[in-house]
């Protein structure tokens, strides 16, 4: 008995995988080349630790999945170039600042981070599916 | 007990005493950058205590399961060369990680942000263990308690949720930013279960043989009780990712999953009462002590993750540190407690002298009373954080953070707590290992 609920439950988990990697974004941006350097100088600064993006990420600073839409490029090149008094300078040639500029304006293509009151249903569940 | 064994065990328990140092300073300097930035950065602590906390538990889990599968296998006491190559590699690799934070040198993925390349290695010694482990798995004779499936589910699952965690690294996961970030959270979430089956799979060997009562882990209950874990572990991760715009079966299928989480609690009230009286009979030994704090650590999670887990308040606790609560409460509260019922059993601290003992129970006060304030207060941080941000849509962030930095000064001071309390209980720990006799063999 143990044996089938165990092998039940891993096939599920099997088919389940597949199915979220095929199919969890149905609306697929692709990133850019320079926006895909942008992600590995975010990883690779850490900007993480300090940072969300939709809400996952150190706490230190602000989310920041939506920034290219309230901030234009000369802000965020300011902020990130040379830093503030909390967060730090890191150094960053102009290369690097550029495309993870262009890696946050694709975040923000992606969707919105914050969800609206009402898209929360009465089950408790929301729907923000971009498509929609 | 081998030499090397119990230099695993001592490195073990300073992957402890480095998470709770790098948490405190983490956490100051978080409060006071200016300070900090020049030559302690936030984010270059961050990852320091984070990694030091992920191996801790998963370190102090293998060691657990290391020890304790010779008596659970009935199996006599052999030396293994995949033990020992599995401890060589696996210390030098957590080593080699702290030299490259050393030098601000990041390059991965929350929770794992070294270079990835030193994945590899971590992946070698983890398929060593667990082929090491299966090995003597099938020679066990007869019938195999829950204990011995728990571990099995927790290396195997550990195994899957590793590679998952590194599928980043394939170009096409990275063709979409909400598929990244689901499989991303989809592996650390299934990651957690996977090292709770290993240390409650512990936590139920051990209190079998405290109380000696075989009949844990063998009646029908624990056996639903154990499908019911793996079922959260294999799909209910999705409440990590409510507010990223997936199709929507992502949301209710993780939603109606964590709700099954209500059976867990409603399982341990009605227990409660019928445990008062082993309580009271076995209160006084150590390894039983941290065993009910993680009882009660449990609850108190379980009820904070239930709540988190219900999209229309998530919205509101989401990205604060009501998570960290969360995060926090459950490795310190539950996994950490539990290891050190593991470890301390293994190293007899019930036999030592009555001021060691004292000095255990007094730390041991200290960081309850501390981890309560500090996870307390956690929990107000967030709280004002969702209300300033959700509800009053304040858009300056350092306006919206200055209430939450005084919730979080609090916290600190109770950090520290925490660790002033765990210091003793690493110390005689420690000196247990170097004094322990020759004829406690593993
Ligand atoms: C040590 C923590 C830390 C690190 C690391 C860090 N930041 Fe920040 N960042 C902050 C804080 C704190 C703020 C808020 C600034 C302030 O209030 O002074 C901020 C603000 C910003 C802003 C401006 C947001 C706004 O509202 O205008 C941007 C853009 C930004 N950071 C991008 C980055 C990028 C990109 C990286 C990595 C290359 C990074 N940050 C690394 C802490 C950090
Ligand atoms: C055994 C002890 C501890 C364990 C296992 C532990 C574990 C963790 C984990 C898993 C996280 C990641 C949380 C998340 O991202 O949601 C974290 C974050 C953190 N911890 Fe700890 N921790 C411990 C002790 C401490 C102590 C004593 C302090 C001191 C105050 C501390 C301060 C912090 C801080 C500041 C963060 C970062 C929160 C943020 O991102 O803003 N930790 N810890």
């Amino acid at each position: 008995m143990t044996r089938i609920i165990l092998t039940s439950l891993l096939l599920s988990f099997c088919c389940y995988t597949v199915l979220v990697y095929l199919y969890c974004d149905t609306n697929k941006i692709p990133p850019g080349d320079i926006a895909r350097n942008g992600w590995a100088v975010w990883q690779k600064n850490n900007c993480q630790s300090c940072h969300q993006v939709y809400g996952l990420g150190g706490y230190m600073g602000p989310d920041l999945t939506n920034i290219a839409a309230v901030r234009d490029r000369k802000h965020l090149y300011t902020f990130i170039k040379y830093g503030t008094g909390r967060m730090p300078n890191l150094q960053l040639p102009d290369e690097d600042v550029n495309a993870v500029i262009e890696w946050l304006s694709w975040v923000n293509k992606t969707g919105e981070t914050k969800v609206a009151a009402s898209a929360v249903r009465w089950t408790g569940t929301y729907s923000i599916n971009k498509q929609q | 007990m081998s030499i090397l064994f119990r230099t695993y065990i001592r490195f073990t328990l300073l992957l402890l005493l480095a998470t709770l140092a790098f948490g405190v300073l983490s956490s100051f300097a978080f409060l006071y950058p200016e300070i900090y930035n020049h030559y302690l950065p936030f984010y270059q602590l961050h990852p320091m205590h984070v990694s030091a906390a992920l191996f801790w538990i998963i370190s102090g889990a293998t060691a657990c399961i290391i020890y304790y599968k010779q008596e659970a296998f009935a199996q006599e006491n052999k030396k293994s060369n995949a033990v020992d190559i599995f401890i060589c590699l696996w210390i030098a690799t957590i080593l080699t990680i702290f030299g490259f934070y050393a030098f601000r040198q990041f390059g991965g993925r929350e929770y794992w942000e070294f270079p990835p390349f030193l994945c590899i290695p971590l992946l070698a010694s983890w398929l060593i263990l667990m082929t090491s482990y299966l090995t003597s798995l099938t020679k066990a004779t007869d019938r195999k308690p829950l204990y011995i499936l728990m571990w099995t589910t927790g290396i195997a699952f550990f195994l899957v949720t590793f590679i998952e965690q590194n599928l980043w690294q394939i170009p096409w996961f990275r063709q979409s930013l909400l598929r990244d970030i689901t499989v991303q959270w989809k592996a650390n979430g299934s990651m957690v279960g996977a090292w709770n089956q290993m240390i409650y799979g512990t936590s139920l060997f051990i209190m079998i043989k405290i109380s000696g009562d075989k009949s844990i882990a063998e009646n029908k209950k624990v056996l639903f009780f154990y499908f019911l874990s793996i079922t959260n572990l294999m799909f209910n991760w999705g409440h990590h990712i409510y507010n990223l715009p997936t199709t929507s079966w992502v949301r209710h299928v993780s939603y109606i999953i964590s709700m099954t989480e209500w059976i867990f609690l409603i399982s341990i009230i009605h227990g409660f009462k019928s445990k008062l009286e082993e309580r009271r009979k076995l209160k006084h030994l150590v390894s039983y002590k941290f065993l009910i704090a993680a009882e009660f650590w449990l609850y108190a999670n379980l009820v904070l993750a239930i709540m988190m887990s219900i999209p229309a308040i998530n919205r509101y606790t989401h990205g604060t540190h009501i998570t960290v609560a969360h995060a926090m409460g459950s490795t310190i509260g539950i996994n950490t407690m539990i290891l050190l019922a593991g470890i301390g059993y293994m190293l007899r601290v019930d036999e030592l002298p009555l001021k060691q003992k004292k000095a255990i129970a007094t730390g041991y006060y200290i960081t309850q009373v501390s981890l309560a304030v500090f996870w307390a207060a956690l929990i107000a941080a967030g709280m004002i954080k969702g209300y300033r941000n959700t509800v009053l849509n304040m858009s300056n962030f350092q306006e919206m953070m200055q209430p939450v930095l005084s919730a979080l000064k609090i916290f600190s001071l109770a950090g520290l707590g925490v660790f002033a309390g765990l210091l003793p209980v690493i110390a005689v720990y420690l000196k247990a290992v170097k004094n322990l006799k020759p004829e406690h063999n593993q």
